[in-house]
């Protein structure tokens, strides 16, 4: 059925028509409306046989979906930012059981400084967990991806994240088509686990394994998310026939045939992307995108396909690793090893910072041009790091870094009033 | 018993009189280990010290819960000694269903194996999560919390051998002062650990208001099988603390583990009781009252309080306050009812 809903609450509904059995959740800016939302259908009796359990962290809320995984419940949590880390641990061990748990996270930056606006730092700290993640470009696709993700998680014994971007997904009003019961129940079985807590047939869950097979043990883990590659395409495939509309996949790219330039994204970043393209293609220009839908598993062969005609490629992500440069970027280099393309890396949308298609054209002119840096952070102010760089050099005791920008731009913005 | 092929069956054989669980007594006075049809749930081959409290404890605990729930039971497992010796790999002990996640989380990862049973309508299915005392009263503190606080249907053991031994004996908050451990050396003018204002578990379980909280001791194992026994009739939160004397860690003799954990209840310093609701209603009491001391000695992690010549008398003073207050505390001395 279409409707005009919240980001939050279509996810929200879309959960509860995959009927889990078992929903954690403690709350956290921008998750919080998704948790609120299912806790609302279990109470009102829409979500019958599930328990919504309330509990006093991020770690207990995925160790509770461990738990209930791992005797055979459909489990669901959702969480964001700094309950990510805080649910580190648990976040490994689920991958390392290999428990088929879905979790969104409503993606969000991570302090310090603390900031509770959307960028990727979240998800990718937790990129090589042992999890499937997935990308969601629009509310449409969040709502698809929770129930592609369960059942994907199910038949690879394999937990999945789904990550929809903080504020700008979660929090925005847009028309979303949301499936019927009958329709859900057609495409996603009842769990039935490959492991089981049983009573009538006991064994051991989470033994210890010492070097004689803990590579064994890992590498079966790499080759499920191999597995994955082939899995993933295929469940959209179906969803496709059932639901009649596109959606999920590993990867979709847009206007690519003839590109000359490519900009690679994850998430909803890929809508202006998109407007920036037919714009650039109006002006007789070359260029196409690529919105990654799976990070993890990631699609080395796909992507090579797709970039391979291509002059610049131009990663364009809401991550940083400091030292380094782009978390994306170099994963997409790891794309192209064997037809090595100029790869930039474009540090954008930090802590919520808007993305322009102003400044998005810029970026693409600029790499056509040759002029662009191996890593930009997009709309960095200079005249602001210049300053505290300054300070820094004047006194030893130059006091905290965020507070004196802030300090700065708080002058700044007086002096202009 | 479900699925017998699983399960290995236990074989007695005739050591003595009182061996195996007093099997001269009348049938309905005899412990479960007593028992040809014990479920075995922690079988032989594991990897446990000789003389480990833990390993004893566990046992009797789980062989206890599993003829109260009639085979139906799931046992979590924080890291941590209990977890590591019985399952070297590639083998395991646990004849029943058996999941450690992690260090910190067993009380949660409990409290869904309980949410997806009671969804899945085994309501016959009942669960135990159990950690040694580092991972009861220090990491997994938060999450135990919270399993109590919402009264989840879970039997939680703390299985108190008063340090962290799986990493090599460092102290924990069950750690009692003066005890030296990896991370409370002997040395300096006030060797071992310091006097905190301490951590008592089984009263913070109390303060949660749970339906039943006990200690229990492995020197009266026909006592922690009762203890089991009760808490395993009764749903929501529980909490049952036991103390497991660990020979490498205190330093002491692996034929001493029971004598051990008897003087700890005889001195006061391991009071034996029970609680439901937040109120004590029984209390174990003290046949023959002995000085800490006596407790202490035996003891290598206490041999500073010891040397000759340079008697801690000050600290060991501090020490029996303790046991005495327990004794008031937990009223261990009053008259025992006549017959
Ligand atoms: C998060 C985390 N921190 C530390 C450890 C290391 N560790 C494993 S077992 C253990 C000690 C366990 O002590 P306790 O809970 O008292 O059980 P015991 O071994 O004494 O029976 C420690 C510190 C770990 N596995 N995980
Ligand atoms: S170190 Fe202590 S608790 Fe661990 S197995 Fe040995 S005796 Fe038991
Ligand atoms: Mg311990």
């Amino acid at each position: 059925m279409l409707k005009q809903v919240e980001g939050s609450i279509a996810v929200a509904e879309a959960i509860a028509l995959c009927r889990p059995e078992v929903v954690c959740a403690y709350p956290i800016t921008p998750q919080t409306h998704i948790v609120e939302g299912v806790g609302a259908l279990v109470k009102k009796g829409e979500l019958e046989n599930c328990e919504f359990i309330n509990v006093e962290s991020e770690f207990a809320a995925l160790s509770v979906a461990i738990g209930a995984s791992a005797a055979g419940a459909r489990a669901y949590t959702a969480t964001a930012s700094q309950g990510l880390l805080y649910m580190a641990e648990a976040v490994y061990n689920a991958g390392g059981l290999g428990l088929p748990i879905v979790m969104t996270i409503g993606n969000r930056a991570i302090g310090a400084p603390i900031n509770i606006w959307n960028d990727h730092t979240d998800a990718m700290s937790m990129k090589d967990a042992g999890w499937i993640q997935l990308f969601a470009e629009t509310n449409q696709e969040g709502v698809d991806l929770h129930i592609q993700a369960f059942r994907l998680a199910e038949e690879l014994s394999c937990p999945v994240m789904v990550c929809i971007d903080g504020f700008i997904l979660t929090h925005a009003y847009e028309r979303v088509d949301i499936p019927t019961q009958e329709e859900v129940d057609a495409f996603l079985p009842p769990y039935d686990p490959v492991q089981v807590l049983d009573p009538a047939d006991p064994y051991s869950i989470g033994a210890m394994v010492g070097p004689e097979a803990f590579t064994e043990v890992r590498y079966l883990a790499h080759e499920k998310q191999r597995q994955a590659l082939q899995l993933i395409p295929e469940i959209a495939e179906v969803f496709k026939d059932v639901f009649g509309r596109a959606s999920g996949g590993l990867i979709h790219p847009y206007r690519t045939e003839d590109a000359e330039t490519i900009v690679i994204a994850l998430g909803s970043v890929n809508g202006t992307i998109k407007e920036v393209v037919d714009e650039m293609r109006d002006d007789g220009m070359r260029v196409g995108s690529v919105s990654i839908c799976s990070f993890r598993p990631f699609p080395l062969a796909e992507l090579k396909e797709t970039l391979i005609g291509a002059r610049n490629v131009i990663v364009l992500e809401k991550s940083l690793a400091p030292g380094l440069g782009g978390v994306v970027a170099s994963n997409v280099r790891m794309a192209l090893r064997e037809a090595p393309l100029p790869v930039y890396t474009v540090i954008a949308g930090l802590g919520g910072r808007p993305i322009t298609v102003a400044s998005i054209a810029r970026v693409i002119k600029g790499a056509e041009k040759g002029e662009l840096p191996d890593v930009q952070f997009l709309d960095l102010d200079e005249e602001v790091v210049a300053q505290e760089v300054g300070r820094a050099a004047e006194t030893r005791r130059s006091g905290p870094t965020a507070e004196n920008i802030l300090k700065t731009l708080g002058a700044v913005s007086a002096g202009r009033h | 018993m479900s699925k017998e092929s699983a399960l290995q069956r236990v074989k007695f054989y005739q050591t003595g009189t009182h061996t195996v669980g007093n099997r001269l007594m009348d049938e309905d006075s005899r412990t479960v280990q007593a028992s040809m049809d014990r479920s075995n749930a922690i079988t032989s081959g594991h990897r446990a010290c000789q003389g480990c409290g833990e390993a004893l404890g566990a046992r009797y605990a789980l062989d206890a819960a599993m003829r109260a729930a009639k085979g139906q039971l799931v046992a979590v497992n924080a890291t941590g000694c209990l977890e590591v010796f019985t399952t070297p790999y590639p083998e395991t002990s646990w004849q029943i269903p058996w999941l450690h996640s992690l260090f910190g989380n067993a009380p949660a990862v409990a409290t869904g194996v309980a949410a997806a049973m009671r969804r899945k309508g085994r309501n016959d299915v009942k669960v135990v999560a159990q950690g040694g005392d580092g991972g009861t009263t220090d990491i997994g503190f938060g999450c135990l919390s919270g399993m109590f606080e919402r009264n989840d249907d879970v039997l939680y053991i703390c299985y108190d051998n008063e340090a962290y031994m799986n990493t090599g004996v460092q102290r924990s908050s069950a750690t009692p002062p003066t005890a030296r451990t990896a991370t409370t050396p002997a040395l300096g003018d006030a060797p071992g650990n310091v006097f905190g204002t301490g951590k008592n578990l089984p009263l913070i379980a109390m303060a949660h208001n749970i339906p039943y909280v006990a200690t229990a001791s492995v020197a009266d194992l026909h006592d922690l099988e009762a203890k089991i026994t009760t808490a395993m009739d009764i749903s929501g939160s529980r909490y049952i603390h036991i103390m497991v004397p660990c020979p490498l860690g205190w330093g002491s003799a692996p034929h001493d583990t029971i004598r051990l954990a008897r003087l700890a209840v005889e001195s006061g310093l391991f009071p034996l009781f029970e609680a439901e609701h937040g109120e004590v209603t029984q209390s174990n009491k003290i046949r023959r009252k002995v000085p800490v001391e006596e407790y202490l000695r035996p003891q290598r992690r206490f041999a500073h309080l010891f040397r000759k010549g340079h008697e801690d008398t000050e600290r060991l003073a501090a020490l029996q306050r303790m046991a005495d207050v327990n004794i008031k505390r937990f009223n261990l001395l009053a008259e025992r009812e006549s017959p």
